[in-house]
């Protein structure tokens, strides 16, 4: 079976002529979950952006293939590759308040998309939002779709942008750090929303997170990022069990256990950060030669 | 819950009293013919310079006195409300429309399009608006088209300034990079995502501007540079009650009242209609 998202070799670059994303792979298979993981700073939103076809203007994509259900999307007319991303994609993202618009109700926000965009007629898109706001467990569908955004709670906003997500049955879901910004208590029933939906659908989902507890919860494979290059990529059994690269086994030291809370204050040791650094070099001296 | 909300805010004082006094002051002005106690023109030298209705002197139908040719004041200001009131819509509209247009572009495209408007509206504000005015209106002429023409060839550059930031703020938002990755036009979203939620601003600067437009008439009658009829306006009463102002301070006084509260109350009643508009500050 073909890949949901294939991404081979991309590289962008910034005005300044620095690399945000090294040489980049990885693929997305139908109905898995993909956990990309890394710091701050890694690239994991500009992956996410570039196969959505929103990076910034600033960052320029130089190399590499993006093939979304098997269409390969740098060969697409812009229009065509809107229509597709459109059709078979969604963004689950990391802030639930701006990514609505707080002068609009959910209820049009909501299906809006499913008229204009998809097609749809109004019963069934409205049909199908009250659908869908029932499994992300939304008792009260009448007062929320009349609801602006600013009236309703981080978590409640979180499961609106989930049902929406999943309303158009997209085929693939870039989830952005879709917890990040919620209460700690929150964020355990969200992810379980968004795994439990993901399941039921049978979507895929590249799921970004700096957070290697969520990565073993929710992810079959996983990726992990450094400076915009993949280090390791693995099953996500594999990968606890047994991690090839130091970066990856740092990252694992510095994850908060129960039996060692001040394990999360140990900083990545200087030996890991300077292989790294001479990785990364070697990898940008490898990328530069062919291209003069 | 929608409905509960508005009544325990009330509409609030401000908006009460700035639109209660623009209201007044609009049918008055509708309706001058009816309500005006005298003909605003017809002179009458035995009853010049009479004073107010509380003054010892004072004539009953003459409420607020004469001028120097004897016309009823009251009758004067509530004529002079027409030319106010059409000059305060009609070239606050324009500037409006153009300025806001022209805003949202610069705003939610950026790029060249930002550039290009921003260099003209960096050019226009160069010009003292008042010096521009009296310019603009030498160059086209006197008469009401005129001075509408000018205000708003003047003004549209406030409207441009202030939407370019909300827009270019509103862009950068993710709800509009969630419209782009679901597939919507760029115009689609510029008009169905991000003007709903500059549409505040945009009301409150339009009344704003109301107030600005009837002060640029003003001056502009004041230097004799406005509406060349017979017909009252503040701008032209101020000025001759200025001429008279140690025989009848009055003719001096209750026009500038009345310009000084007609001006407040376009831009209190912008504050609250913003308010009221924005469903997160509501
Ligand atoms: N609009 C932009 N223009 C130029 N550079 C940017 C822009 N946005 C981000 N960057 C840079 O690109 C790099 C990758 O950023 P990105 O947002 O993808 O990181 P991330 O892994 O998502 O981090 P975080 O966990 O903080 O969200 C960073 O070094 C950042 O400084
Ligand atoms: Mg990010």
């Amino acid at each position: 079976m073909s890949a949901c998202l294939d991404i081979a070799n991309l590289s962008a670059v910034l005005p300044n002529g620095l690399r945000v994303l090294r040489s980049v792979s990885l693929s997305v298979q139908p109905g898995e979950v993909r956990a990309l993981v890394g710091e701050s700073g890694a690239g994991k939103t500009m992956i996410g952006k570039a196969v959505l076809g929103v990076l910034p203007s600033s960052v320029r994509i130089v190399e590499g293939t993006m093939t979304l259900e098997g269409e390969d999307l740098g060969r697409l007319h812009p229009k065509a590759r809107r229509t597709l991303i459109g059709a078979r994609t969604a963004l689950i993202p990391q802030d639930p308040l701006t990514a609505l618009n707080p002068s609009r109700r959910i209820g049009p926000q909501m299906t809006d998309r499913l008229v204009r965009i998809l097609g749809w007629s109004t019963q069934k898109a409205d049909t199908r939002i009250r659908q869908l706001l029932d499994e992300v467990q939304i008792r009260d569908p009448d007062r929320v779709l009349k609801s602006y955004p600013h009236e309703l709670s981080g978590g409640m906003r979180q499961r609106v942008l989930i049902a929406a997500a999943f309303a158009a049955e997209p085929r693939l879901i870039v989830a952005d750090e879709p917890t990040t910004a919620l209460d700690v208590t929150v964020q355990k029933q969200i992810l379980r929303l968004i795994a439990e939906l993901q399941r039921e659908h049978g979507t895929a989902i590249l799921f970004v997170t700096h957070d290697l507890g969520v990565v073993a919860k929710i992810s079959q494979k996983v990726s992990v990022l450094y400076a915009g290059k993949v280090v390791e990529e693995a099953d996500t059994a594999a990968l606890f069990a047994s991690p090839r690269h130091p970066y990856t086994r740092a990252l694992m030291a510095a994850t908060p256990r129960y039996t060692d809370p001040f394990a999360s204050l140990k900083p990545v040791d200087e030996t890991v950060l300077a292989g790294l650094a001479a990785e990364i070099t070697a990898a940008d001296q490898a990328w530069r030669r062919p291209h003069g | 819950m929608d409905e509960a909300r508005i009544a325990r805010r009330g509409l609030g004082p401000r908006l009460w009293l700035a639109g209660g006094w623009l209201l007044l002051a609009l049918l008055a002005a509708i309706f001058a013919p009816l309500v005006a106690p005298q003909d605003p023109l017809a002179q009458d030298l035995m009853l010049e310079r009479l004073p107010p209705f509380w003054m010892s002197g004072a004539e009953p139908g003459y409420w607020l006195g004469t001028d120097s040719l004897g016309r009823d004041l009251l009758s004067r200001l509530i004529f002079g409300g027409r030319i106010a009131f059409i000059v305060a819509f009609a070239a606050a509209i324009a500037a409006c429309l153009v300025g806001s247009t022209l805003g949202l572009i610069a705003g939610y495209f950026g790029g060249w399009a930002d550039r290009i408007i921003s260099r003209i509206v960096d050019v226009w504000m160069a010009f003292p608006p008042v010096l521009f005015a009296i310019l603009l209106v030498a160059v086209l002429g006197t008469g009401l088209s005129s001075v509408i023409l000018a205000i708003a060839i003047i003004d549209w550059t406030r409207f441009c300034r202030v939407i370019r930031a909300e827009a270019m703020g509103q862009s950068r938002m993710d709800y509009v990079e969630n419209a782009r990755i679901a597939g919507y036009g760029r115009i689609g979203i510029m008009l169905r995502e991000v003007l709903p939620n500059v549409v505040p601003s945009i009301v409150a600067l339009l009344s704003l501007e109301m107030g600005i437009a009837i002060i640029v008439e003003a001056i502009l009658s004041f230097v004799n540079l406005s509406i060349s009829t017979d017909d009252p306006t503040w701008g032209g009463i101020i000025a001759e009650g200025r001429l008279s102002i140690h025989q009848a301070w009055w003719v001096l006084v209750f026009p500038l009242i009345t310009l000084i509260l007609t001006v407040l109350s376009f831009s209190q009643f912008g504050e609250a209609l913003k308010t009221r508009f924005d469903p997160v500050l509501r």
